[in-house]
């Protein structure tokens, strides 16, 4: 069954067409969901894409946090639905406490854009499911914000629960334990500082990114069978 | 209602302060019949200015090439827009924001993006990429600097915030540009050719409708005072026009982009125009102008950002993030509801008239007042055109005769390659160059290649979606521009940057199909400015008729001086070029180990023994020896044609490993870029001297060909070969590629680590933390 994914959409958020692209490319069924919308609709995993939700004033997600549809996010994902935080995404993820710890300004105190080695680092996630630790893959970052943080404790609960999902192979950003994406207690909630979605087509140079789209649309697949 | 009064002070004093000259104020008082009041001056004297009216170069501007089959909008409205085949079509546009980014960096910058953007979407067509041509004061000088990162973190933070991708542009350093950065931004947008809109009002009672931020009064006389006029000495002057610069704020321009885009799809205006340049004045006297109607325009109905606003501080200020559209009373509702959900403010400030006058009143009520009654046409079109004299400047002479042929020889080739590498990737890295999945070719390369593709248009990973049969796969996008060219020789300097500009489009594999210009210079009241500014456009017209590229677009800024010294000539221009077909990535600039080097270049110009190249105007010879002078080689402009025809016929099919353009360093740098981006060696013999080294000249490119047996090597040089004769080209055999050291027989042997490092290392030292990339 075709697995069916609510990409919602902030005032800011850029990324929305993007990963509704390769949503639908990867044969799944995207459709958006406004900030101001109480309830998800039909869908068997939400993704939050990145970009500027209400501008980033005050801070990245401090505003996108309040948005309603995010009560709804919260709800699906205490029900053990998939949710993915692509960047901007993980930020709002991050200020709404569906996962810990924050992400604050790249170490380099510059924007960042550029393409990025990861390596997969656990396989208990609704994005990691099926691929195995040590895959590599080369995939677009693009962010001022993304340098992971959280205080030891927390890093070692990461560690000993297997929640660390992805790492870069070289730092580009000053993340702890270079983290470029974690995953929440049960593993439905996934935050993400790169964007698999650019990395869905050989002709822009890497097709990485549906490994891990292709891992989440199976996890919301196997959602929609249970 | 009451009339216009004359203004107190009679506006004798009052038209020089607002940067009108006394024959304009004369000029103004003729067309109406009567003084003008204080606000109609205003008005007045914010549309007649340079930066608005083009009065120094309109009568020069005539002579570009402007039509072509596939011109849909040419010069004259928000942006040109070029037939893409199959009902899309794509809109381009560039403009200067040099002056504010000189008082105020980052917010001129970001302003720049922001005007652009808004040109582009105005038009119907979603931007889905920005370039940005930038040249600064040198590394060395500090206020430069400070100039530098501003500009770049201004067109970082608004450029990735609005969300459309910096997919390539140009950074230079040159001393002309100390108090006088060039910040010049490029703009392209797709659109169904059927949703195309112009700015235009029509429609008797149809209403206008503001839409976006509050008016406030940054910004006001932006055009005038700051943008028409050059730069003194005295600090605090110049620190004191901090306030003519806008300020702006890239999430109201996304809301403001989507809201409109929307209203466009939904066949919601009937006309639609940005604020930007003079503001509101300009915005309603455009559109009325441009249809034929009046306007009659409520100062209260303006939603303003302060209190106590006086009228012609609402009708000039150049707040930014506005846009006015053009509704039928029926569809109001609909407008509002569109802006109430994307939380962008909407105002009804204007009424379409059958009188063709511009009139401002304090309200739309019965009693109002009327504050200004101007013909609309004649603040859009009744600027004054100047034929200001032209002088061919006496030193010139003198910078041909100083032959750089004469320059000592290097002592170490190879440490002068080194001073030569500049990785301008520190820069871009900071600009969201990938958003929308279209970059296929990303800044580094010779041209930006972007699927033609869009958001609400076609899809990029669904190509035959929207039904667009028989568009085009791809456009390419380049900025080039040359002031070390242009300064020797503005008209060959010209013909160089076109060239130049669409050899780097067939380096992607497009076809040129149209270009628009960014003409910076100096004073136009130097006759020598106006002299380079005549023949640069000569040259360009000259370039663009011999290799088919019409001009569909162009902004002209003058009065780029400081300390009284006018910047060196500097046309940048964009040229935008179509693939058909896009089936894989075209080779990129770099050597891959084993494959065979060789030159493409006009036979006759490598006949000599320099390979073509001259030390005229050439990069070496201006940062190496301190040296700007001698005669440019001529481009050969039919050869040049068939030049191009061939490298995007080669790339198309995939034959070669690697392609870069030669251009400024010669075939030097060009081989030692191909080798650090490839991070790979070579072997080349055959270069005489430093001057075949680093020479420039037009009309070459050098190709990574596969040369093993089992790829075919010897039949594919022999198939090049064989074409390029029947073009009256020729194929150089330069050496082969591999190892780890660039070695150039005789003259120079640097590893490509070394190379690698010294690229990378120049603008982060001078402009970042340092110590590489991080």
């Amino acid at each position: 069954m075709t697995a069916r994914v609510g990409v919602v959409l902030f005032p800011g958020t850029n990324c929305e067409h993007d990963v509704a692209a390769a949503v639908d490319a990867l044969g799944g069924s995207a459709s958006l969901v406004w900030h101001g919308a109480s309830s998800l609709g039909d869908v068997d995993a939400v993704v939050l894409p990145g970009g500027f939700a209400h501008g980033d004033y005050l801070r990245p997600g401090a505003i996108a946090r309040f948005s309603p549809v995010m009560e709804a996010v919260s709800s699906f994902a205490a029900a053990g639905g998939p949710v993915v935080g692509i960047c901007n995404g993980f930020q709002v993820l991050a200020e709404a406490h569906l996962l810990p710890g924050a992400l604050q300004k790249n170490a380099g105190l510059s924007f960042v854009c550029d393409t990025v080695d990861l390596v997969v680092a656990s396989s208990a996630s609704v994005l990691t499911a099926g691929v195995p630790v040590g895959t590599a893959l080369r995939i677009p970052i693009n962010h001022f914000e993304g340098n992971y943080t959280c205080d030891p404790a927390t890093l070692e609960q990461l560690r000993a629960e297997d929640r660390i999902v992805l790492r870069y192979r070289r730092n580009p950003n000053g993340s702890v334990d270079d983290i470029a994406g974690i995953a929440n207690q049960a593993g439905n909630v996934v935050g993400l500082m790169p964007h698999p979605e650019r990395a869905c087509d050989p002709l822009l140079g890497s097709d990485d990114g549906r490994v891990l789209l292709g891992a989440l649309l199976a996890s919301a697949g196997a959602r929609v069978g249970a | 209602m009451t009339s216009p009064s004359p203004s107190p002070t009679g506006g004798v004093v009052l038209h020089r302060a607002l940067g009108l000259t006394d024959d304009e104020a004369a000029a103004i008082t003729s067309l109406l019949g009567r003084e003008p009041n204080h606000l109609e001056l205003a008005m007045y004297a914010v549309m007649w200015s340079e930066h608005c009216s083009y009065k120094s170069s309109r009568v020069h501007l005539g002579r570009l090439p402007t039509e072509g089959e596939q011109v849909l909008v040419g010069p004259g409205e928000n942006a040109g827009v070029i037939d893409a085949g199959g009902g899309m079509a794509v809109a381009l546009r560039i403009e200067s924001h040099n002056h504010p980014s000189a008082i105020e960096p980052y917010q001129g910058a970001a302003t720049g993006v922001g005007g652009i953007l808004r040109d582009i979407f105005t038009m119907g067509a979603r931007p889905i990429a920005i370039m940005d041509p930038l040249r600064f004061g040198p590394l060395d000088d500090a206020r430069s600097r400070w100039i530098a990162s501003g500009v770049i973190a201004g067109i970082s933070g608004y450029g990735n915030s609005v969300g459309v991708p910096t997919v390539g542009g140009e950074v230079v350093f040159d001393a002309c540009y100390a108090d006088n950065p060039l910040v010049n931004v490029l703009c392209c947008g797709v659109l169904p050719a059927d949703r195309l809109v112009l700015g235009a009002a029509t429609g008797v009672g149809n209403l206008a409708v503001l839409l976006g931020s509050a008016t406030g009064r940054d910004g006001i006389g932006g055009v005038s005072v700051l943008a028409s006029a050059g730069f003194s000495d005295d600090a605090a002057a110049e620190e004191a026009k901090r306030p003519n610069v806008q300020v702006g704020d890239p999430f109201e321009e996304k809301r403001l982009i989507e809201a409109c885009l929307e209203l466009l799809d939904a066949k919601l205006v009937v006309g639609i125009q940005d604020l930007g340049g003079a503001g509101l004045t300009c915005a309603t006297s455009e559109t009325a102008s441009r249809g034929g109607v009046g306007m009659d325009v409520s100062v209260a109905d303006v939603p303003q950002r302060e209190t106590g606003m006086e009228a012609w501080e609402v009708l000039t200020s150049e707040s930014q993030e506005r846009m006015l559209a053009i509704v039928t009373p029926a569809s109001l509702d609909r407008v509002l509801e569109v802006c109430g959900r994307w939380e962008v403010r909407a105002a009804v400030v204007g009424k379409v008239t059958d009188t063709g006058r511009l009139r401002i009143l304090t309200s739309f009520d019965a009693d109002a007042d009327v504050l200004a009654d101007v013909p609309a046409s004649t603040l859009h079109e009744d600027a004054p055109k100047y034929h200001r004299p032209l002088a061919r400047p006496a030193w010139l002479d003198e910078l041909a005769a100083a032959d750089p042929a004469a320059l000592a020889a290097p002592d170490d080739c190879g440490a002068d390659l080194l001073s030569l590498l500049v990785d301008p990737a520190w820069v871009y890295r900071q600009y969201d160059h990938q958003l929308f999945l279209n970059t296929v070719v990303a800044p580094g390369g010779d041209a930006a290649l972007l699927r033609l593709a869009a958001p609400g248009v076609r899809g990029p990973l669904d190509p035959a979606g929207g039904g667009f049969e028989g568009a085009a796969d791809a456009i390419a996008l380049s900025t080039d521009g040359n002031a070390r060219w242009c300064a020797l020789d503005p008209r060959a300097g010209t013909i160089a940057v076109v060239a130049e500009s669409a050899l780097n489009l067939a380096c992607v594999g497009a076809r040129p199909v149209a270009l628009v210009n960014c003409l910076n210079f100096g004073n136009p009241e130097h006759p020598e400015v106006m002299w380079q500014l005549s023949e640069a456009i000569d040259g360009m017209s000259e370039a663009c008729v011999a290799l088919g590229i019409p001009v569909i677009g162009g902004n002209v800024s003058l009065y780029n001086e400081s300390r009284g010294r006018d910047i060196d000539p500097t046309p940048v221009v964009g040229t935008l070029g179509l693939v058909d077909r896009l089936e894989r990535r075209p080779p990129p600039p770099a050597l891959s180990a084993g494959s065979r080097i060789v030159m493409i270049a006009p036979a006759a110009a490598i006949a000599g023994g320099s390979l073509g190249g001259s030390l005229a105007g050439s990069l070496w010879a201006d940062k190496v020896r301190g040296h700007r002078g001698g005669v440019l080689p001529p481009v050969d402009l039919d050869t040049h044609g068939r030049l191009l025809a061939m490298v995007a016929d080669l790339v198309g099919a995939g034959i070669p490993a690697g392609v870069h353009d030669v251009s400024e360093g010669g075939i030097g740098l060009a081989l030692a870029e191909m080798a650090v981006a490839g991070r790979t060696g070579c072997q080349v013999s055959g270069i005489a001297d430093h001057v075949a080294l680093f020479g420039e000249g037009p009309s070459r490119v050098l190709v990574a060909l596969p040369a093993s047996e089992a790829s075919g090597g010897a039949q594919i040089l022999a198939d090049l070969v064989a074409r390029a004769d029947a073009a009256g080209l020729a194929v150089v055999e330069l050496g082969a590629a591999g190892g780890d050291r660039i070695v150039v027989e005789g003259l120079l042997d640097v590893s490509v680590e070394e190379a690698g490092f010294a690229s990378t290392s120049v603008l982060d030292d001078a402009l970042g933390l340092g110590g590489g990339a991080a």
